[in-house]
């Protein structure tokens, strides 16, 4: 055998194989962050949403766009369902929000003293909302780690501070620690301040945006989220399950849609890589046709001396074989490296499974009897006579 | 142990027809030395091809060892050349970048021989066609002519055919060592008893058998 050729041809497989491998890293280690990200929202957490605003016409609004969830809805949680360890209706929007001079974009949670219970939330320094706070509408805020690095500068000790959000002045009370995470939903960047608080001189409504609960334990997760279910269809006077104006998702039913998602990620990207496979394939198909005609003599002569059309035909299949599972086994090495490099010099999380490796060794093998068969049946289908005469 | 009956072979390409053998009938005992000779056009290596069952005839019938040959698949002529046949050819075509040893042992790889047994007898039938130990382990394209076309008669000895065929095998070499060779077919016909079958349009070489069939033009003199 040619050994530039080879080399050069089994590039084909290498690059393909080695594309594959990093995109599955990519998209698992995508899908694992996510999980994990709404794992820490909480333990046992269920969270009720509202749904398609309702009216008389046909016109439809978005999902959530309902402002039917109340303050009212989440006592009666508190009150009528049994096993719930923690309810916390919140309204979030987003503000600008100034301090000292410095001003940031962030997401603003008015909520209640159950939160950090049901939402996994610990606090770093001072305290978070109180009953109290709730009661009389305080004007304080706890900030998260994030926004007090872009307001007061980092590690800084901001109680006792004011902040202004939407022109209103508040007092900080607490900072939360951090939960990790970057970007668009971070925990991180948040400031809480009072439920009551938010209602009267923020939004000016007094709907909730969500409502976190917190069942007992995860057995009772089920009972909890058809307790709820049937309980606001009954506060909401609404008689069939189908035209709710609210939705009710327990954590399983979110991870359940992010998997969905990143594993729809995870095949597209996959796919892509899968056509460079093909091409490395086509290319392997083309070389093992040269082979076979440069070496027309040894197979006529091979033939002469007893060998059948199926040990013909092993011959090349198994050479084919071997040159696609080189390129895969150097594949799989390159990669790996890909994705280790990837989430060594950018934030992207990559996790390398025995599956992808498994996979790609089987489509390598795969490729190279899909596309050593036909040079394979050519080899073995000639004629010992005229292979012979070959020059 | 070889009848032919009446074999014809006639190729087709297009509208053309061509009679490459126009009825052609004799036998050949074992443990003869029989060379058939005629000048290229003749029909010599096409018969050669059918009784080598590298091909079958168009029409007659042709006995190899008692059974019927010419009607049988690729496979079960693949069969046949496995176990009974050995050949040598004019251009010798060897592995080129295989040792001698491992071109030897190439027939016995398809006859299903394990591995140590395929060496022994390998290295008996280098031997015995007078290439000793030091060869066993040169590239085959690093030898002589006479070297090649040797290692090319162990090759068709190894596995104890009961037929050789041999195709110009002195057609690439000069006289003396075509000589060498064609000495090397005497004895494997006088001392091992072995039928020889030798095709060539040369008459001094044809003289080295015990008979000589004559064709021209697809028919026997």
């Amino acid at each position: 055998m040619n050994k530039a050729r080879s080399g050069l041809t089994i590039l084909g497989i290498v690059i393909g194989i080695g594309s594959v491998i990093a995109m599955i890293s990519i998209g698992q280690g995508a899908a694992g962050s996510i999980e994990s990200r709404i794992q820490s929202m909480g333990s046992n957490l269920i969270t009720v949403m509202p749904g398609f605003q309702k009216s008389f016409s046909q016109v439809k609004a978005g999902m959530g766009s309902a402002q039917t969830l109340t303050i009212e809805d989440a006592e009666a949680i508190v009150q009528g369902i049994p096993n719930v360890q923690a309810v916390a209706p919140e309204l979030s929007r987003r503000y600008q929000v100034v301090a000292r001079g410095q001003n940031t974009n962030t997401q603003i949670i008015g909520t209640v003293s159950a939160y950090p219970l049901v939402k996994n939330v610990e606090i770093g320094l001072g305290s978070f909302i109180s009953d109290q706070n709730v009661r009389s509408m305080s004007k304080v805020a706890v900030l998260g780690p994030t926004t007090r690095d872009d307001l007061f500068g980092e590690n800084t000790n901001p109680l006792g501070q004011t902040v202004r959000i939407n022109g209103i002045n508040f007092k900080v009370i607490g900072v939360t620690q951090s939960k990790g995470g970057t970007g668009f939903g971070s925990q991180d960047d948040i400031i809480f301040i009072p439920l009551t608080t938010a209602q009267k001189f923020l939004a000016g409504a007094d709907y909730v945006s969500t409502i976190s609960i917190q069942a007992e334990n995860a057995q009772t997760m089920a009972s909890v989220q058809s307790g709820i279910t049937n309980l606001l269809l009954r506060l909401h006077n609404i008689a069939e399950p189908e035209l709710a104006d609210f939705n009710v998702l327990s954590q399983q039913d979110i991870l359940t849609a992010a998997s969905s998602i990143t594993n729809t990620m995870t095949i597209l990207l996959a796919a892509i890589a899968g056509i460079s496979l093909i091409v490395g394939g086509i290319g392997i198909m083309n070389m093992m046709m040269t082979t076979v005609t440069e070496r027309t003599r040894e197979i006529g002569l091979r033939k002469a001396i007893g060998a059948k059309r199926l040990d013909i035909s092993l011959q090349f299949l198994t050479e084919a074989v071997m040159l696609t599972f080189l390129g895969g086994a150097v594949g799989i090495i390159l990669g790996s490296g890909l994705a280790y490099g990837i989430s060594f010099f950018t934030a992207l999380p990559t996790k390398i499974s025995l599956f992808s490796i498994i996979l790609a060794f089987t489509v390598s093998a795969g490729i190279g009897i899909a596309f050593g068969y036909w040079p394979a049946q050519k080899a073995a289908k000639l004629n010992p006579i005229e292979a012979l005469r070959y020059e | 142990m070889i009848e032919a009956k009446n074999i014809s072979k006639i190729y087709k390409s297009g509208n053309m027809e061509t009679k490459a053998l126009k009825g052609i009938s004799f036998s050949i005992k074992e443990g003869e030395f029989v060379a058939i000779m005629g000048p290229s056009g003749s029909g010599k290596s096409t018969l050669m091809h059918i009784l080598g069952c590298l091909d079958t005839p168009t029409s007659g019938k042709y006995f190899f060892e008692g059974k019927d040959v010419s009607q049988l698949s690729d496979d079960e002529l693949a069969d046949i050349r496995k176990n009974r046949i050995g050949f040598v050819f004019q251009s010798f075509n060897l592995l080129p970048r295989a040792t001698v040893l491992r071109n030897v042992v190439l027939p016995l790889v398809y006859a299903g021989v394990s591995r140590d047994k395929r060496e022994k007898q390998a290295k008996t039938a280098l031997q015995n066609v007078g290439l000793g130990e030091s060869h066993f382990f040169h590239l085959s394209n690093q030898l002589s002519g006479g070297q090649m076309q040797r290692v090319a008669i162990a090759r068709a000895l190894v596995n104890n055919p009961s037929l050789i065929l041999a195709d110009e095998p002195t057609g690439n070499l000069d006289t003396k060592t075509g000589e060498v060779v064609l000495d090397t077919f005497h004895k494997l016909n006088s001392e091992q008893k072995r039928t020889v079958i030798l095709i060539t349009h040369e008459l001094y070489v044809a003289k080295h058998a015990q008979r000589i069939i004559r064709i021209r033009d697809g028919e026997i003199l």
